[in-house]
């Protein structure tokens, strides 16, 4: 009954309780209803005090995802409202559109372009910064600089600086002898200028992440290395890169989840469209729904590329927890 | 505010700020590498990397649209930054000046909320007892692990019988609550609010709600700036809602920019710059404030996963 464990203190439950003072009955009433009280709050409090997260989450989370699935089987319009249920016509429609794998490959695309260099980048940089060094704050600060910024106000100085004929990319490729390079034009080299977007923005912060973690690896096992012989490389990928997995599987799946959802850099790229370029070359799921969804205003169709990137998420990330799991098993 | 960047000597963990500490125990351990000059090199190309964009936008936002194509490049800040801003502020199309009015209210108001019904909940999860206790905090871990984002079109129409669509209501309610905010207020209580504290408290005959205001929210106070400066920064980005629910007549900031980005403005690059310098320099100046906080959680946060 009690919430909090009284530590074998003697029990004194109210101020006044003691001395007790049975002749005066008033006083007694009015403890007892202090206990009740008392007692109530104990017993309700802990519900108000989770009850407000649980609610909002439950009306603005929980409910429009799950409404999703309804939406999505349904003939749902902006204007129309719902004209009927479809059963799966939606999710048929869905799996023989071009462009619905159209923007699935984009955004693997870019997944693995973004996160594959960011995260190598930033373990080297972890690495480099768990030396002993001075003004280790200027460095930290200057890495994580980045991640404070406005997105879109960056993604507009990146589209700039990527710019065919006036950016300064393609100036100074141009000392190297290469000719002007169409970023915004080709599949791959719009992939990269948005990559680059996302590298510049999550690679500090993630080298941070990294770093704590190393600085938690035990130095003695560097010095057994060292003794036997083990070059700093060696270290590096026989040691840190080990004993970093878990961290390493942290933040795979905290750059999955947000790469799956890419949309600002890319809409900001193609000037706030969301058609992702003339042949929608860079165009991302979350673009697609956007498209679909809110200038199309076709709800019910919408709502199945939505819940079919749900399941998409959720299935990564179940594996990447099979995955540490596992790991973590066979350690 | 020079008062939070000073944590109190009573502060159980050396979370937030902890930096000048970590580097002092680091020069103590043994088996610590020495940083060659190289090491030097390649950390000051990355931090030139990282502040080379920004420093870009204020050249450009400081000269005139010519500037961000001239040849040679460039790379000092000119005189026109007053002027671009003159123009930034009259011009029509972007409503600037109700962009940084909605973005400054949604995102106060939103740091505000995430931090108190984080605190309660966090708070409730990790110290008092009741039934359902476990379940609920399990509940919390899965809200995050959750990509309710993908519930964005029925958000929409919900918006829509409310009546909140193209209203700044609606970039507000949908987030007041965060099960990330949940999450760290939940581990922060656990090991920096002893149960003695609690108890101490209880047996004053303090009631719960008396306990977690007087007690538990001034110890919170370290992670309560973190989580508030990451929740403020969260929603001053946040484009893709906003995007959906509201209308450039009464936009975010975020909206505002990219509305210059895609009007017929859009080779004015010193206009647009300007217009991004405004959006970035609150987040700078939060960031050169609480920066050090930030990354001492950040860090912090790491171990624990």
């Amino acid at each position: 009954m009690t919430l909090l464990r009284r530590g074998g203190a003697p029990p004194r439950d109210t101020e006044g309780a003691t001395p007790p003072d049975p002749s005066n009955d008033d006083r007694k009433r009015r403890e007892q209803r202090q206990i009740l009280l008392t007692r109530l709050d104990l017993r309700t409090s802990p519900y108000l005090f989770i009850a407000p997260f649980f609610l909002l989450f439950a009306v603005f989370g929980l409910f429009p995802l799950l409404y999703t699935v309804w939406v999505s089987l349904h003939d749902w319009t902006l204007l129309g409202g719902n004209q009927g249920f479809v059963g799966i016509d939606n999710y048929v429609r869905l799996a023989q559109d071009a462009k619905f794998w159209n923007a699935l490959y984009n955004t693997f695309g870019m997944f693995v372009l973004g996160v594959v260099p960011q995260l190598l980048l930033a373990m080297f940089l972890a690495d480099t910064l768990s030396r002993r060094i001075r003004a280790v704050n200027f460095f930290r600060m200057g890495l994580l600089l980045p991640y404070l910024t406005s997105v879109a106000a960056v993604a507009i100085v990146f589209s700039q600086l990527f710019g065919t004929e006036f950016g300064l990319v393609n100036y100074a490729l141009g000392f190297f002898g290469i000719d002007p390079v169409n970023w915004k034009g080709g599949t791959f080299s719009s992939w990269a200028v948005i990559a680059v977007m996302v590298d510049w923005r999550w690679t500090g912060y993630n080298a941070l992440i990294y770093l704590a973690a190393m600085t938690a690896i035990s130095k003695d096992l560097y010095e057994a290395a060292s003794i036997d012989g083990a070059s700093r490389m060696r270290q590096f990928w026989q040691i840190t890169v080990p004993m970093l997995r878990p961290t390493i599987i942290f933040t795979v799946i905290v750059s999955t989840i947000g790469q799956m959802q890419l949309f600002t850099e890319p809409v900001i790229f193609d000037g706030g469209s969301v058609a992702g370029g003339t042949q929608g070359q860079f165009q991302t799921v979350m673009m697609l729904i956007f498209e679909e969804g809110f200038r199309f205003n076709n709800y019910g169709y919408g709502s199945a590329i939505a819940w079919t990137l749900f399941v998409l998420i959720v299935l990564i990330g179940a594996l990447n927890a099979l995955l540490s799991s596992r790991i973590k098993g066979a350690q | 505010m020079t008062t939070t960047l000073n944590p109190p000597p009573t502060r159980p963990t050396p979370a937030g700020g902890g930096g000048r500490n970590r580097a002092r125990r680091a020069k103590g351990s043994s088996g610590m590498r020495e940083a060659t000059p190289l090491t030097y090199i390649g950390l000051t190309i990355t931090v030139l990397l990282s502040v080379f964009p920004l420093w870009w936008m204020f050249v450009v936002a400081s000269r005139d649209s010519a500037a961000a194509s001239a040849r040679p490049p460039q790379f000092l800040p000119g005189g026109n930054f007053p002027a671009n801003l003159e123009r930034l502020f009259a011009n029509t199309t972007a409503n600037f000046t109700l962009g940084l009015t909605n973005s400054a209210i949604s995102a106060t108001v939103l740091a505000v909320s995430v931090v108190l019904f984080s605190s309660m909940a966090g708070f409730a999860l990790a110290k008092l007892r009741f039934k359902g206790r476990n379940v609920a905090a399990v509940g919390v871990v899965v809200t995050m692990a959750v990509p309710v984002q993908m519930g964005i079109i029925p958000l929409l129409m919900l918006m829509g019988w409310f009546g909140w669509r193209g209203e700044i209501i609606s970039i507000i309610v949908p987030f007041m609550v965060s099960g990330f905010g949940v999450f760290m207020m939940r581990q922060y209580c656990i090991q920096a609010i002893p149960d003695e504290l609690l108890e101490a408290a209880r047996m004053d005959g303090c009631s719960t709600f008396r306990v977690y205001w007087s007690v538990v929210l001034p110890a919170l106070r370290p992670a309560m700036i973190v989580l508030g400066l990451l929740t403020f920064m969260t929603q001053w980005n946040e484009f893709t809602w906003a995007l959906a629910v509201l209308t450039p007549s009464n936009p975010t900031v975020q909206l505002a920019i990219n509305q210059l980005n895609q009007s017929a403005y859009s080779r004015d690059f010193a206009l647009m710059f300007t217009g991004s310098v405004v959006a970035t320099l609150p987040l700078l100046i939060l960031f050169f404030v609480l920066g050090r906080q930030l990354i001492g959680r950040i860090m912090e946060g790491a171990i624990k996963s």
